[in-house]
């Protein structure tokens, strides 16, 4: 069924950022990124300034989609890790609860068997983070910041 | 699904384009593309065939300004028209805020706009949606070629709802941004009005 709205605070912001920079240094990785599954970009750590990490979220996201649909025909639930080996670069994707992907971009200064050690506990760790997340997104005492938006104020966005 | 970010003041919205294979999606996306200024804009992404037809998905981002203080951010997709793409189709309208369907406005594709239309109510139900409450809004294209039907028989066999419609040619921008402006404005005040 429908989701519920996927919003993101600070708070939590600010501890998902920290397990993605520890995991940028703990796993020798060139890049870590989150994604929700539906392509919005979540966190960035790395060196990401040369990448399109908006393109590579909405891809990232259309794969888990893709790999999603096959898991469902063959009866599987999901495929919650996958890996792309390049030549140089290599991939590590992995599905952390129901909602984000967890992206790991490393070289030849990593290893597989490093990447995955390190995404083991990095993910356990924002299982926790987007779980409480949801929780308080679910709370209906949050309030929206949209309920003060006027006619005027949307109007306004596209008087140019 | 929207996803407001309270951490980087950003509200990220997703708008689909639907319609049958060859309508002018794709074609829609990169007009947008093509009009719009640089700092507004990410690349295009299209996961096409060797002739050009949609595989996946074309994806393009844009920043449509601020209200309130979020940047307001819009990731364009467009599905592959063709029948036989229907899964891919259903993984595209995952997460959507809002839809643009794109009808091919020529006689002899009637069919086709009013299967794909099915389709689209089909798939949205499928995962929870129901079309008639999700902001919407119907594109007539291809105004300039010869065998094409009059709007007011597109709006009887395609707009029986009344959504807001547009006639367009996309190849020459004619109502692209019409109709994406209509879109948009929907999901926002939807937005407002679910809060
Ligand atoms: N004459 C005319 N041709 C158009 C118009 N819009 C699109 N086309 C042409 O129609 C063809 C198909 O357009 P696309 O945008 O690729 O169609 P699509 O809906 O993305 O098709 P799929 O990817 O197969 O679903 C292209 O050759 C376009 O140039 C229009 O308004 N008028
Ligand atoms: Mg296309």
């Amino acid at each position: 069924m429908v989701d519920p709205q996927m919003v993101m605070y600070e708070e939590e912001f600010n501890h998902i950022q920290v397990v993605c920079d520890k995991l940028v240094r703990d796993a020798n990785a060139l890049v870590v990124f989150i994604v929700d599954k539906n392509g919005q970009l979540i966190a960035t750590s790395g060196e990401y300034e040369h990448l399109d990490t908006t393109s590579l979220a909405s891809l990232t996201a259309g794969n888990i989609a893709a790999t999603g649909g096959m898991a469902k025909l063959l009866k599987e639930n999901e495929f919650a890790t996958q890996f792309h080996e390049g030549e140089h670069q290599n991939i590590h994707i992995q599905i952390v609860g129901q909602r984000v992907i967890l992206v790991v971009i490393f070289d030849e200064r990593s290893s597989l068997g490093l990447v995955r050690l390190r995404v083991r506990k990095a993910t356990a760790e924002l299982d926790r983070i987007f779980e409480s997340l949801l929780r308080k997104v679910q709370d209906p005492g949050t309030p929206s910041p949209f309920a003060e938006i006027t006619d005027d104020d949307i109007d306004n966005l596209f008087n140019d | 699904m929207s996803f407001i970010n309270y951490s980087s003041r950003e509200i990220n919205c997703k708008i689909v384009y639907y319609g049958p294979g060859l309508c002018g999606k794709t074609t829609n996306l990169q007009y947008i593309y093509n009009r719009t200024n640089p700092d507004a804009k990410g690349k295009m992404i299209s996961l096409a065939t060797e002739t050009e037809r949609t595989l996946f998905f074309d994806f393009l981002p844009l920043s449509l300004g601020e209200i309130r203080g979020f940047k307001t951010r819009f990731h364009l997709y467009t599905v592959p028209g063709q029948v036989f793409y229907d899964a891919s189709r259903k993984l595209i309208l995952k997460g959507v805020d809002g839809v643009i369907f794109v009808a091919d406005s020529q006689i002899d594709r009637m069919e086709a706009n009013i299967e794909s239309l099915e389709n689209l109510r089909y798939n949205l139900q499928e995962q929870g949606y129901e079309l008639d409450n999700l902001p919407y809004v119907v594109q007539y294209n291809k105004r300039d070629l010869p065998n094409v039907a009059s709007v007011d028989e597109l709006r009887e066999l395609l707009n029986i709802t009344m959504a807001p419609d547009f006639e367009a040619i996309s190849t020459t921008g004619q109502g692209v941004f019409d109709t994406l402006k209509a879109v948009a404005k929907a999901v926002l005040t939807d937005l407002k009005r679910g809060s």
